[in-house]
């Protein structure tokens, strides 16, 4: 009787799948605010709930590998292998930027001109003085006084210091070869800050002071930020606009994996250190209702979501990005060899 | 027949009891040897590859997968031992105060005010901490200092540092405050268990409070009084949150007084959430290990002592 009872509510929740299970993901900390207004926007319109615990990147991988979430969501991108070996597949959500900013000398915010290299050797601790010639060579049309410089980063393992750690790798080789680039790192000089609110805290408290925080808590803070130069050779401001272009010309299509970076994009308009934030799934559902139902909130948030991710300060991918990535899911994430969604 | 252990209880409800009580106690005991086992298993790549330098190394790199404790464990060390010093000359004046020389209307509201500063989250001492009395702390006694001392002395040495109050310095007087009301308590406590002959015949014979105090009171409790520095020094070890948020976060061994550094606990509760390879994770457990073996030593220290100066 009992056994009867199981599979006929089985059967309804595969068959029907009208009222599908609360869907739950975990993971980075960055994207946390537009998931929870897409969760709470796409529960009025549909009764689908989604639970979303901001537990770090580090922990959406841990979690979606051990298979106790729907989805899992970081802001570092696995490789391609990594990323076959645990039989997962990633897409991304939305793009943010990471922004030097700078408490020094009353400076207004995209003033102060530097360069990827020069940033690399100011936080290895080589540049020490703000009147170093490697800073004023950049900027002949400021005064600047011979203040000590203070670095400030992040404490805790973050994707903002991964993005951050990644740029310089690219830009300054001594930083590649010393320190490397990865959540966390062992910082050759500085203090630590636990978030970007203890990094914007320190940053707003100490004359001279360099740190680095997600666009939004510089732009919240009125932090003046750093403008960094591009691989256009150009010193942009940091917006929306700018993080656009930097994923505009990235070739999301030819990734394997969809393992791309979007750090240092050509383009005479793009900011240089802009990165897109991911969700992780499983390429093999066990539970296809759930599975369909994750796909079938990312497909709304593609198609009605830009505008509630531009009030808070996140950036929508490009229309033919996420025309693409829609695409993939019919291959990439199945049940027993079909589709769980595929999207019209 | 009125003594209730005599003959025609129920033997079988007093055998109960005693079960009850003794599976307790082992259930206690199996938890903490559960947690040390665990912590040993998870911790064991770490120790295993690093050995002993895992304790005296001071290299910390997630990247490569370094890693040496040395500098929390100072750091643990030093914050913990400084707020001790600075709490129990607190909590012995504000236990004598009230003990001794508070009027009645004076003494609830403050001893009330003592449980409430034990019962503000140690979050909020963090952001307290980090807002509000870490700049404080730059402006009104750091940069005075850095711009008075001659450079090169040893005072120069001592408060070298960043100057926006994130040190290790800072995080023990925070960590002292949160300390202190469970300090203090508990001395209040012990003070009241004086006996008032003892006191009355103190004074019987000419003595001052000054001397009641020290002379009488304090060593009547001094076995307590030690009870009272594991206490606080227990706490202290393992206090994460305020920390974190103001000691500077950085690994290697704090260099000067108004350096910034890190603790254990600061230390795991940064990284935990993120490590992303699995001898980090081994070498955050291995860490929490530390903290454990630490805390037990220093208890153990106590029973030590505490043995010794009864006998």
């Amino acid at each position: 009787m009992f056994k009867k009872f199981v599979i006929g509510a089985a059967a309804v929740a595969v068959g029907g799948a009208a009222i599908a299970a609360d869907i739950s993901g975990a993971g980075a900390t960055f994207p946390a605010p537009i998931y929870a207004r897409w969760a709470e926007i796409y529960s009025k319109q549909t009764g689908q709930r989604m639970n979303y615990q901001a537990i770090g990147s580090g922990g959406g991988i841990k979690q979606i590998k051990a298979g106790t979430v729907d989805f899992g969501a970081s802001d570092k991108p696995l490789k391609p292998q990594e990323l076959s070996e645990a039989g997962l597949y990633q897409f991304p959500t939305v793009v943010g930027g990471v922004v030097p900013v700078v408490n020094f000398n009353g400076l207004r915010a995209g003033r102060l001109h530097l360069t990827g290299e020069v940033l690399g050797d100011i936080f290895l601790g080589k540049i020490r003085r703000w009147n170093d010639p490697a800073i004023t060579k950049l900027n002949p049309e400021l005064r600047i006084p011979p203040a000590a410089i203070t670095v400030v980063h992040r404490s805790d393992g973050s994707g903002t210091s991964f993005l951050f750690t990644s740029y310089l790798s690219m830009k300054n080789a001594e930083w590649a070869k010393k320190v490397g680039a990865s959540d966390a790192v062992e910082w050759p000089t500085g203090l630590g800050g636990k978030g970007n609110d203890g990094v914007t805290a320190f940053v707003k408290q100490t004359a001279g002071s360099i740190g680095y925080v997600e666009y939004a808590y510089a732009k919240q803070n009125n932090l003046p930020y750093v403008a960094v130069q591009n691989k256009a050779g150009k010193f942009v401001p940091a917006n929306a606009a700018n993080f656009a272009a930097a994923a505009a010309g990235a070739r999301w299509t030819s990734a394997p994996g969809n393992y791309l970076l979007l750090l240092d994009q050509p383009g005479a308009a793009t900011w240089p250190i802009t990165g897109a934030t991911f969700i992780l799934m499983r390429r093999n559902q066990t539970n296809a209702a759930n599975g369909q139902a994750v796909l079938k909130f990312f497909d709304w948030a593609y198609k009605n979501g830009d505008a509630e991710a531009a009030k808070l300060d996140f950036v929508p991918l490009p229309l033919a990005v996420k025309a693409a990535i829609r695409k993939q899911w019919a291959t990439n994430v199945t049940a027993g060899g079909k589709p769980v969604y595929v999207s019209r | 027949m009125s003594d209730p252990t005599a003959a025609g209880r129920s033997p079988l409800g007093e055998d109960i009891f005693r079960y009850l009580c003794l599976s307790a106690a082992t259930l206690l005991l199996v938890i903490l040897a559960g947690v040390v086992v665990s912590l040993a298993i998870g911790g064991w790549p770490a120790f295993a590859k690093f050995g002993f330098g895992f304790l005296t190394a001071e290299r910390w790199n997630p990247v490569d997968d370094i890693y040496g404790a040395a500098g929390p464990i100072v750091g643990t060390l030093v914050t913990s031992f400084l707020s001790l010093a600075i709490a129990l000359p607190l909590a012995i004046g504000v236990a004598v105060f009230l003990t001794e020389f508070a009027p009645e209307r004076l003494a609830r509201p403050i001893a009330v005010a003592v449980e409430l500063l034990a019962g503000i989250p140690s979050i909020v001492y963090g952001m307290w901490g980090l807002f509000v009395f870490a700049p404080w702390f730059a402006q009104t006694v750091q940069q005075p200092i850095a711009m008075s001392v001659t450079p090169g002395s040893w005072l120069d040495t001592l408060t070298q540092g960043v100057p926006n109050g994130a040190n290790i310095f800072t995080a023990s007087i925070i960590l002292a405050i949160m300390i202190l009301p469970y300090m203090a308590a508990v001395f209040r406590e012990l003070l009241l268990t004086v006996p008032a002959q003892v006191r009355e015949a103190g004074f019987g014979i000419g003595c001052t409070s000054f001397e009641v105090t020290w002379r009488i009171c304090i060593p009547y409790v001094r076995t307590g009084v030690l009870g009272v520095i594991m206490l606080g020094l227990g706490r202290a070890l393992g206090e994460t949150m305020a920390v974190t948020f103001i000691i500077g976060n950085s690994h290697g061994f704090p260099k000067s007084l108004f350096d910034s550094g890190s603790t254990i606990a600061s230390t795991i509760a940064n990284e935990f959430a993120e490590a992303s390879t699995d001898m980090h994770s081994a070498a955050l457990i291995a860490l929490g290990l530390v903290l454990f073996l630490i805390t037990f030593g220093v208890l153990a220290l106590a029973r030590l002592l505490l043995a010794r100066t009864t006998r």
